[in-house]
Order: C-alpha cells, then structure tokens, then sequence
C-alpha cells in the first residue's frame, strides 16, 4: 500500500542519477518501511481523521447544549431519560474498549486465535450497545418523543444518532477484520492494522463518556 | 506498478500476458495509461492536479456567466431582465460557485500537482483516496449546478442563512442541492486533506526538515490543516439544514424555539478559517514566484512560516466579525473587532517580506511576476478594507452594502485568483511541457487588471452611498447609476480578458504542435525541487529521491560562492535536473473504484431530495464500491512481497498471476479498514 510509495527515499544517498538501476530497488533487499516522522501513514491518517472528528462531534454537541431547554413544548430531557438503563448499556460500551485492547495486544503476540476472540467479544458489546440505543429510541418515541416533536427531540436524536453510526461504521470494520483473520489475512505483520481501528473504536467510547455526562447525567 | 516507463503496456506481465485481476470477481483491474480512460482510474497526483485544475476552469467559466448575467440586470437602474427570484438564484449561485468549485480546486490543483513534488515524494500518502477526493468533488460541483435543470437554483446566498434557507423560505429544491453539494465537495475536501497532511509530514525526502520545506508546501499545508478543522463544523451545519428540510426537523424552527444565530455561529466558524483556505495557497504561489523573478531567496522566510501558521491560528478566532450586525452583545462584538485587527499583522508581515524580496532584486517582469505583484497590490487594497470591517461600528453601516462586496472580490478575486493566474503561467511549462505565450499573458494580465478595478473598485463608493447587496435592481436617482454601468462594462472587460487566456492557451498549444521545443526541465531559473524534474514530469516524479541540505535545494545545485565569496554559476538547470528515464519505479496502479464510490454519493443525494429507494440504491453502490476497494491491492501484483520486498522490477516481482480473488485478499495492505471512503486509513 502506501508504504510502497512512501519509503523508497529511505537509502537514497547520492543525487546523481543512477546509470539505469534505481539502487532504491535493488539495493539492500529488505528496505525499512520509516517514515520521516516515523510513525505509519495509516496511523497518521486516522489521528488527523479522528481530529477532524472531534470538531464533528464538537459542533454537534454545542448544538445540542444550546437547543435541548428550548422546546416549547412536548417532553424534555428528564421526561424520558432512563438513567439506569443508559448506565448500563454505556458500561458495555466502556467494556468493549477492554476486548478491543485486549485484541490488540492478543495480534501483537501473534495469538489470532484470542484476537479473533476478542474482536468478536468487542462486536458483539457494540452490537448490544447499539441494540440498547435502538430499544431506548423506540422507547421515547412510543412516550411521545418523535424527531420532529420538538426541538429537544430533533438536536438528541441528531447528535446521539451521529455516534450510533460510528459505532454501527466500527462493528462493519471490526466483522471485515474477523472475516480477513478467518481466511489467515490478519496475522502479527498486520497487526497495526487492528491497532489504528482500535483508536477509532477507544474515540467512539470517549465520545460517548462526553455524550454520556453531558446529555444525560448533567441535567 | 513496476514498470511505468514502458508507456505502452505499464501492467503487462513479463510474459507478456496482460494482468487480470478482477477484486470481487466485478471488474479487471485498469491497466492503460494513455487514452481517456486512463483518466478515469488514475491514480497519479499529477494527473489529478490537472483534472482539479481543468474542472475548476469549467466551473469558473459558468460562475463568470452568472456574474455577467448579474452585472447586466445592475447595469441601469429598473430593468427587469430577470425575477427578483432568478437574480437570488443568480447571485447565490454565482458565490457558491466561485468559492467552492473555483477558487478551492484550484488551489488544491496546485497542491495536488506541487506538494508532493516539493518535498521529493513520488505521489501522495493514498493515492487512491486522492482519485477519491476528485471524482467527490466533480460529483457535488455537478450535482450542484444540475438544480437549474430540476427546480432552479439555490437562493439563500452562499452563506445560506436558516431560517431563511427553510422551506418556509426557499420552497424550492435549491437549498437541498445546495446543502447535498456542499456536503460531497466537503467530503472531498476532507479526505483531500487528510491525504496532504500525512504526505508533508511523512513523505519528505531525506534532508527535507520542515523548514527546509518552499514556502508553498508550507502554506498548502496550513491549508489543509485549517481544511481538516474547519470541514467538519460546516458538515454538521449542512447535516442540520438538510434534516430541518427533508425530514422537518426543528434545529432552525423558530416558532418551536429554535435560535436563528445559531446557524450563523457554525457557518462562520467554518467560513472564516475557508476564508484563509481560499488566500493561503496562492500566498505560497506568489512566494515562489516572486523570489525567482527577483533572483533572491525569500526574505525572512521562518518570517513567512510563522505568519502562515499564526494567521492558521488566527483565523479561529474571528468569526463573529461577520456577525456585528446580529445583536449578539457589545463584549462579543468587542473581542472580535480587537481579534480581527490583530490578524492584519501577520498578514501585513507578509506583504512586508514580498516587498522585501523584491528590493534591490534583479526584476523580470515576466507574466507571472506581473501576476504575483498584481496580487500583492490588489490584496493588500483588499486587505485594508478589511481592516475598516473590524470597526465595529463602521461595519455596522458597511453590513449588507457592496462594500462587502467591493472587499472579498478584492481578497478573493484580486487575491486568490491572481496568484493561482500567476501560478497557472509559472508552472504551466513544468506541467504540459511548453510555455505560454508572453505577450498574450501581459494583454491578459493588463486587461484583467484594469477590468477588475473598474468592476469592483466602484463598489466601494456604491456601498459607502448604501447600495444593498442582493437586491436586484435599485432607483433611479440615489447615485448609483454611474458606478454600476462603469462595474457592468469592468465585469465584460475581465470576461475579454479571460478570452485572452484561452486564446493564449489554444494558441501556444498549437504552435507547441506545429514546433515542439520542450520547455526544459527549468525554463524560469527557478530554486525548488520541482524544477529539478523534466517537463512535463514523469509519472514516477524522481528517478532518484534528492537528499536535500538546503532551502531552495535545487537553486543551490546551480550556484555557488566562487573563491571571492561571490555566488556564480556552477551549473545550469538542466544538467542539474534529473533525466526522467528510470525504469522499474514502483507506483500505485491505477483503480476503478475512487470513481464507483464517488458516482454512489450523488445518487443517495438525489435520492434524498427526490425518491428514498434511489438514495438505498447509491448506498448500495457505495457500500459495495468501499467493499471493493478494500479488498484490491493498491499496489497489485507486487504486493505479494509485500513488506520490506521492494524486489520488483527484476520479473520475478510480476508472478502474482492468480488473479483469483484469493491471491490477492492476502496482499490487501491494511484490509476492511478505510473502506467507508471517509475513514482514511486505507489506501
């Protein structure tokens, strides 16, 4: 992939042009895969990426913090809030970012077998939290709180919809890495492949604690 | 691929069996790289620059349409060539267009073309992501502009203010065009972003610190910076204007509580910084081309990357001077009139340093050079005008006048796209391999010069008198009549000047035909690495990656001090330069599926304002297109080597002809990962 482009300045000594061998090619073999900041182009991406991400969820929480008093009318925050239900389904949320790490440091020794276990696991946490979102907003909606009901509704459902989807987006990614290590894809030379998407799934959850602790516990 | 320097079968197996690899069993795998189709699938950040910079073009000339078709209706006062509803679709579509199919491809044109190039890479971090941003852009540039074909245009103004832009307001399917477009030209813009952030800081060549980096690069990447920050608070405004529209959600309902400044707060946290966006690449263009044509190195030049970066900074900072007028309390008002003066200086800080450049240096006034002080000049007029908006109070009057029109079309088109003109001459040798027609450039660049001013120049008295913006016509009577025939025949002036520019186009095109003289790897004695490449460049970029010891690498091959400590000549450009002949160079094949996953996003945007079952369909296509991106090798067939085995080339690196699907999952670089297309962190 990128690395094919990205390093072939690694042994460049001279300025002259070779006579007609590029010394990069067939030089020393195995070239080393450095960058000039040394850290991988993926995992560089995915760090700009998730920076961007923050201003996404930034301007979404604002927006809701402006909005969600402003209803005139219909349910409010505390009308439908079930704390002790969201508790727990964000606790499962937490605890996949445990099955997550595990995971990649089950591909960092090289153990597929638990890694697979542990993205499973990892999977099937986010499925349930994501099953939990889907029965608490079907819930709202049947005590009177649709996304166009009013205000409050259209700004929760938004910005909790917005990281329901990160989290949908992570557990097609996290089935795709379970397929590739199936089929002997994901062994310890790609490990790094299972650690940048656990940054996105470890930002997915720290969203969360923020959306947790704003949207409903602050109130 | 491997071998590139052999045009006509670049993927032919040394058997010479063509390469079929078909990822999902859907398509072969591209191979040409000649022919239009070639164009399709590219993957070559160069190719890329010209077809941003090509589609940017086309973009400019419908946008200057708009604006003659503008400047006719205000040519005398009451006429009624067109509605008061077609001119707010006019003037609308005139602003969205300039700003974000013009002067923003262009810019990434030349970021896509030079930035890579300046820091001695071969292409960009993810090549295939970089296709991506292209055919996204083009996708929401068009999907825009089909809405006069499907309901008429949009009507809010660029800045689309809701509730103005609800469908109270604009019934029309305008704004939904609008909202949808910008989204795709944002995610473009993003994962564009993304691509150039990670090339500059991990795909320098060795040597190449980040201030030995042109100042070009510098500022390109302070561009993307602000790109990737800015992007995602616009996204949420459009993601909140759309769902108000189609869904009837309540985010700009005021009459269920909903606060209109809000709106206002989220465009311009993105809109001041796009500000910023527009002017710093051609900033880093005149920086170029003003110290070769003064044959002096830049002056202060960590001068020049500071200010770059504290106007990045900056222009966080100062986005309710676009909002004095809203009410939102004197302590804001106060902190953003004192916040905005302050970014005049480091803006002032370079004007200074150009001037510096320029003093005592040897002059050419070449068409470039001419651009590039056209800039200095035009901005700098621009710019203090600018600097009256942070009276508060005086901007309160100015609010809504041309005035403010007079201003940005000052920055934008005085400044932006004089520098990007400039650069278009610099470094159209470099990238098409003749150079353009000198005396046509000086008729265009004097015509233009004299056009815009008697366009935009009168609009600061018209503002000043109280003309409104977005009115479409005025009395008879209030003073206004002069000025605006001398603004409508200054906006033809500059339409007969850009003529000029295709003229000179066409006809140095063609007299490049009749007699090829290549233009040299380094016709304008230049300093950067770029030039140290023949024109046009070679696909692969270098035959060998230059270790660099200095800024202005490539001037310092070609002088040095003799024994009296004077500079001389020790070498010309093209001895220096390298020789564009290196074989066996590995580049990433091109790909099909940037273009299917690009096609699949405006289909789910129609489908949302027209018929749901379409948008699932594009869903579909873009679900399936990421899918099987994923899973194709970005560099097929060397891939088996995968890690470490840059042993290709030698014909034992073109033995993955299993092409069965299998194969080549095992040489997917970082898998499923990247495969939303928005997610990069696989190509």
């Amino acid at each position: 992939m990128t690395e094919t482009v990205a390093t072939e300045h690694e042994t460049t000594e001279s300025d002259q042009p070779g006579p007609d061998v590029d010394p990069v090619m067939h030089g020393k073999g195995v070239v080393s895969h450095a960058t000039s900041t040394g850290v991988s182009n993926e995992k560089l991406a995915m760090w700009v990426f998730l920076g961007s991400d923050c201003l996404l969820f930034g301007a979404l929480i604002s927006t809701y913090l402006l909005l969600r008093h402003r209803s005139t009318h219909g349910p409010g925050p505390a009308d439908v809030f079930d704390i002790p239900f969201t508790s727990v389904s964000s606790f499962v949320l937490l605890f996949s970012s445990l099955t997550m790490a595990l995971a990649v440091g089950a591909i960092h020794r090289g153990d597929e077998r638990r890694c697979r276990i542990f993205l499973t696991t990892t999977a099937m946490l986010g499925a349930t939290f994501i099953g939990g979102q889907v029965y608490e907003f079907t819930t709202f909606v049947k005590e009177g709180l649709g996304y166009t009901t009013n205000i409050f509704g259209s700004a929760f459902y938004t910005l909790t919809g917005f990281h329901g989807a990160h989290v949908s987006i992570g557990i097609i990614f996290l089935l795709s890495l379970l397929v590739m290590s199936l089929r002997g894809k994901l062994g310890v030379d790609r490990a790094e492949t299972v650690e940048i998407f656990g940054l996105y799934w470890h930002f997915v959850d720290i969203v969360w604690i923020l959306i947790f602790t704003i949207v409903y516990l602050i109130p | 691929m491997a071998i590139v320097e052999r045009p006509t079968a670049p993927l032919e197996l040394t058997t010479g069996e063509p390469e079929t690899i078909r990822p999902l069993g859907v398509m072969t795998r591209p191979q040409g790289t000649t022919g239009w189709k070639s164009w399709l699938t590219t993957v070559d950040h160069k190719r890329i620059g010209i077809m941003y910079g090509a589609a940017a073009l086309f973009f400019f000339v419908l946008g200057g349409f708009e604006a003659l078709l503008i400047r006719l209706q205000l040519a005398a006062p009451g006429q009624k060539l067109y509605s008061a509803d077609l001119y707010n679709q006019l003037f609308t579509m005139h602003g969205v267009t300039m700003i974000f199919l013009v002067v923003i491809p262009l810019g990434a044109a030349f970021m896509n073309y030079l930035m890579p190039l300046q820091v001695g890479a071969r292409d960009v971090a993810f090549p295939r992501l970089n296709a991506f941003s292209y055919w996204c852009f083009l996708a929401g540039g068009l999907l825009l502009n089909t809405s006069w074909f499907l309901g008429g245009g949009a009507d809010g103004g660029w800045f689309a203010y809701a509730p103005n832009t609800g469908v109270t307001f604009s019934p029309s399917h305008g704004m939904d065009f609008y909202a949808i477009g910008l989204q795709l030209t944002g995610i473009a813009s993003l994962v564009g972003a993304i691509n150039l952030v990670v090339t500059v800081l991990n795909m320098r060549a060795p040597g190449m610190t980040l201030m030995k980096m042109p100042v070009f690069t510098w500022m390109g990447f302070v561009t993307q910076l602000l790109l990737v920050f800015a992007l995602p608070v616009i996204s949420v405004a459009l993601f909140l204007l759309t769902f108000d529209r189609l869904f009837n959600a309540n985010f700009f309902n005021v009459s269920e509580g909903a606060d209109p400044l809000l709106w206002e707060h989220l465009f311009w946290i993105f809109g001041h910084p796009e500000v910023y966006i527009l002017i710093l690449p051609a900033f880093g263009v005149v920086s170029e081309i003003i110290p070769v044509f003064s044959r002096k190195p830049i002056f202060g030049y960590p001068f020049m990357i500071f200010s770059g970066i504290a106007i990045g900074f900056m222009g966080w900072g100062v986005w309710a001077h676009h909002m004095f007028a809203s009410g939102m309390g004197p302590l804001s008002v106060a902190a953003f009139a004192v916040s905005t003066m302050f970014i005049a200086v480091p803006t002032g800080v370079k004007i200074l340093n150009w001037l510096a450049t320029m003093w005592g240096g040897k002059l050419r006034f070449t068409t470039p050079m001419l651009f590039a002080i056209g800039l200095v000049t035009m901005f700098t007029i621009g710019g203090l005008s600018g600097v009256t908006h942070a009276v508060a109070p005086s901007d309160t009057q100015q609010t809504d006048t041309y005035y403010i029109v007079a201003h940005f079309h000052y920055v934008i088109f005085g400044g932006a796209l004089m520098g990007f003109l400039g650069g278009l001459y610099f470094w159209w040798p470099k990238v098409f391999g003749f150079l353009l027609n000198e005396k046509l450039g000086k008729w265009h660049f004097w015509t233009i010069l004299i056009g815009f001013n008697l366009t935009f120049g009168p609009m600061h008295i018209l503002g000043l008198q109280g003309m409104p913006r977005r009115m479409h016509t005025y009395v008879e009577g209030y003073g206004f009549d002069f000025w605006n025939m001398v603004s409508t025949i200054g906006a033809f002036i500059i339409a007969v000047s850009m003529t000029i520019f295709a003229a000179n186009v066409l006809l140095s095109w063609r007299a490049h035909r009749r007699n090829p003289v290549n233009a040299g790897p380094d016709p304008w004695d230049a300093r950067s690495l770029e030039w140290m490449v023949p024109s046009p460049v070679p696909s692969h970029n270098f035959d060998e990656v230059p270790t660099v010891s200095h800024l202005d690498e490539f001037w310092h091959r070609k002088y040095a001090e003799n024994a009296e400590g004077k500079v001389v000549r020790v070498a010309t450009g093209a001895e220096v330069a390298q020789k564009g002949d290196a074989e066996n160079v590995h580049l990433p094949s091109p790909s099909y599926w940037p273009l299917v996953v690009a096609a699949g996003l405006p289909i789910i945007g129609y489908g949302l304002i027209f018929n749901l079952a379409l948008a699932a369909v594009g869903g579909v296509i873009v679900v399936l297109g990421a899918f099987a991106w994923g899973y194709e090798p970005a560099d097929d067939p060397e891939a088996h080597h995968g890690h470490g085995g840059h042993d290709d080339g030698h014909g034992d690196g073109h033995g993955d002809d299993d092409g069965d699907g299998e194969g080549e999952l095992a040489t997917v670089g970082s898998g499923p990962a990247g495969t939303t297309g928005e997610e990069a962190s696989d190509d």
